[in-house]
């Protein structure tokens, strides 16, 4: 069966210790994490762990019902579809000569992307948007030399009804 | 009122309705100790930490009751991680407290410090440290709610030991309620009634009940249902004793060793009614080919069992016991009208299967260890609580004591623990004293934890301890004859100890038997004596488990005897 490309998000109790379950429940049952990304909720007691996942369909429903046995998991969602939006953030530092300053900032202002850091042979930038765009302009860089990268995978809400 | 984290503990201890535990004290828990003597809680001083968790476990198996254990942090708490994977594989209901070095010393490698909560957590149902004693009233009473709610499992608590020796005002704490931790009980009444109509169409229907009804207490609306509707049962290793074993319906087990009649049943049935199981792989043979007849319907309170590894046609979340009985309720008598008639040729073939390859062994010779099983049902007459511990020993136990009754088979079946037995049977004499409780025990197992023998002396505990001496890690030896060309890897134990003289050593009665003749009066002279009894049985050493499903075969591909 093929495998997809598969977003869910969780709230869960903001303890120590609950990353760790929720990573570890991958590692041990064999289930692949792609990206994961956490930070506490306007509720500091519930944080909200995104994580990317590639897995075939019936793994994925295990995935997700193993992760809601979890005693710490509140609550997750499926982030797949229009019904959410999802965004990802990229720090890219590019070795950029002088000669191609002017190129690069060019592909930057296209994507509306941002320079955060700026030296004599390189630049850092700061690009945002569906994890494609994201890398549609990773890839656009990348001939100029991508020297380190970081990346927050993609995170995501549902949309409120209209 | 100002309290010790150690008198919070027992006074939630005994809020929970705990009157016993078993442990090992150490450095970290010896505030613990020292309350616990305080109390009219019993403590059972067990001689390795694994055997406290399997005590616990046999203890909890044996009364329906949360079974709990007390031991010391690092090798305390690490000597527990097996036991407690035994018990998270069957689901059985315990709490784990264990010592750890002071707060402040957490993270500093301090002597015996282990973050046992880290080694745990993916064999506990859920795990605690308990940072501050403001924490713990809560934390054991949600420890217990959660070990004994939903799907049973082991629940470990950390406790540091200044947490146990600190002071702090203690409050009650109110009803559990976590709202990320909901088991769903009820099942789906239109799914429910789905398969009730499923029940009345079938012609030739099984049903295959599994651990989950005993720990549901639905054994009895099992038989009522399957009674009432003329569904012959199988169950899993976990499951025997939840439908009477003398029942004409009973098939006898499912899977790997299961019999004839319940592995062809499950591979001709059109509607496979599967309660409180897992389809592990020692059941389904290849899955694919496993039941391929049949619609599968499967009930069960975790919804992750569901569709794990055997594709259903209805999944029903929810108790087994509630769920069995409102099928019942849903069945009416009216709709099966006629039923006798239409069941008759499913039960003709049935019977036809049951005939023509009963479990069976060929006598003659050395004892064979069958025939001791076989006995030990005869002058228990099918009465006594039965331990085991792994290997051929214990399918011979599954196949051959016919279990009549729900919770008397005690065996480590999801994690097959070898040393599970005696602890297991010591923790199910302390919750049955009047019971006869026998551990079913190969040469090989029983070393494992054979230092409870103390344990068992030292408490008057008249377990038996059956051994099947065959000289060899005897399941292990059959899959070499069977597939490995019968070269004998390791299996052979070339030196044993003499059981009788080591059981006399301990202080227990020590009893031998090298000849068929000799079974059953040593049978009669242990079971006479209220003591702990080992009895060294010399049996056939190269005796086979069949029927046998070779591993990733279909389930109607046995070698039989
Ligand atoms: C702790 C542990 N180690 C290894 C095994 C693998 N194993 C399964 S059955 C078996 C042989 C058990 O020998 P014995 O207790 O003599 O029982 P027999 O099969 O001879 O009845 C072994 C080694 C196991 N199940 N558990
Ligand atoms: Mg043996």
């Amino acid at each position: 069966m093929n495998t997809e490309k598969h977003v869910m998000t969780m709230l869960v109790d903001n303890e120590p210790g609950v990353v760790s379950r929720v990573a570890g429940l991958f590692s041990g049952k064999g289930f692949n994490i792609e990206s994961i990304c956490g930070s506490p909720t306007n509720d500091p007691r519930v944080s909200r762990i995104t994580i990317a996942t590639q897995a075939n369909p019936p793994v994925v429903e295990q995935i997700e019902k193993q992760l809601r046995k979890l005693v710490n998991v509140i609550k997750l969602r499926s982030l797949n579809g229009p019904g959410c939006v999802r965004r990802e953030l990229a720090l890219a530092c590019v070795t950029v000569k002088p000669e191609q300053r002017a190129e690069v900032l060019r592909i930057v202002d296209l994507a509306q992307g941002k320079i955060v850091d700026a030296g004599l042979s390189h630049l850092i930038v700061e690009v945002s948007g569906e994890q494609e765009e994201v890398q549609t302009v990773l890839n656009l860089l990348k001939p100029y030399g991508i020297k380190k990268l970081a990346r927050t995978g993609p995170i995501g809400l549902i949309r409120e009804p209209k | 009122m100002e309290m010790t984290g150690a008198q919070i503990l027992m006074t939630m201890l005994k809020q929970e309705g705990v009157d016993t535990i078993f442990g090992f004290p150490g450095g970290a828990v010896i505030d613990i100790y020292d309350e616990l003597a305080r109390t009219d809680i019993r403590h059972i001083l067990v001689r390795h930490e694994q055997g406290a968790v399997h005590a616990a476990d046999g203890y909890a198996r044996a009364s329906g009751k949360v079974g709990v254990c007390l031991v010391t942090s690092g090798p305390g708490a690490t000597n527990t991680v097996t036991g407690i994977a035994s018990a998270h594989a069957d689901s059985i209901p315990i709490v784990i407290l264990t010592g750890q070095v002071p707060t402040h010393l957490i993270g500093n490698d301090a002597f015996q410090e282990v973050d046992i909560v880290g080694i745990t957590r993916p064999c506990t149902k859920h795990n605690y440290l308990v940072k501050s004693i403001a924490d713990l009233a809560r934390t054991v009473k949600e420890a217990f709610f959660l070990a004994r709610s939903g799907r049973p499992g082991p629940v470990l608590i950390d406790i540091p030991k200044d947490v146990a020796s600190g002071r702090s005002v203690y409050e009650p704490p109110g009803d559990v309620y976590l709202r990320s931790y909901n088991p769903t009980y009820q099942p789906h009444r239109k799914q429910l009634s789905e398969v009730a109509r499923l029940i009345e169409e079938a012609r030739q229907p099984v049903i295959f009940a599994g651990g989950g009804v005993l720990r549901s207490g639905g054994s009895e609306a099992l038989t009522r249902l399957a009674r009432r509707t003329m569904i012959p049962v199988t169950t899993s290793l976990m499951g025997l004793g939840a439908f009477p074993g003398g029942d004409p319906l009973f098939l006898g087990m499912i899977g790997m060793h299961g019999t004839y009649a319940a592995n062809m049943s499950t591979g001709a049935c059109d509607l496979l009614l599967a309660v409180g199981v897992r389809f592990d792989d020692r059941v389904t043979g290849k899955t694919d080919l496993f039941a391929s007849q049949a619609k599968i319907v499967h009930i069960d309170i975790d919804p992750t069992s569901i569709r794990k590894n055997v594709q259903v046609g209805i999944p029903v979340v929810g108790d087994c016991r509630i769920s069995l009985q409102l099928l019942d309720e849903m069945v009416t008598d009216a709709r099966l009208a006629g039923l006798a008639d239409r069941r008759a040729p499913w039960l003709a073939r049935i019977a036809d299967w049951k005939r023509s390859q009963p479990l069976a062994y060929q006598s003659g010779g050395a004892i064979k260890p069958q025939y001791v099983i076989e006995q030990v049902h005869a002058l228990t007459r099918g009465e006594a609580i039965i331990a085991t511990e792994v290997g051929q020993n214990q399918m011979w136990a599954a196949q051959f004591y016919r279990f009549d009754h729900p919770d008397h088979f005690i065996t480590s079946g999801g994690l097959g623990t070898m040393g599970f037995g005696l602890p297991a049977a010591i923790g199910a004499q302390i919750a049955c004293p009047d019971k006869t409780v026998v551990d079913i025990a190969g040469d090989g197992s029983i070393q494992m934890n054979i230092q409870e023998l103390a344990t068992a002396v030292q408490y008057g505990l008249p377990v038996k301890i059956v051994i099947l001496n065959n000289g060899y890690l005897g399941m292990v030896r059959q899959w070499q004859e069977l597939f490995f060309g019968k070269r004998y890897s390791a299996t052979r134990m070339d030196h044993a100890p003499d059981f009788v003289k080591l059981a006399e050593a301990y202080g227990a009665v020590g009893l031998r038997a090298t000849q068929p003749a000799d079974v059953v009066p040593v049978l009669q002279e242990a079971l006479a004596v209220r003591r702990p009894v080992m009895i060294d049985f010399v049996v056939e050493a190269e005796e086979g488990v069949y029927p046998m499903v070779p591993s990733g075969a279909p389930l109607t591909e046995m070698l039989l005897v």
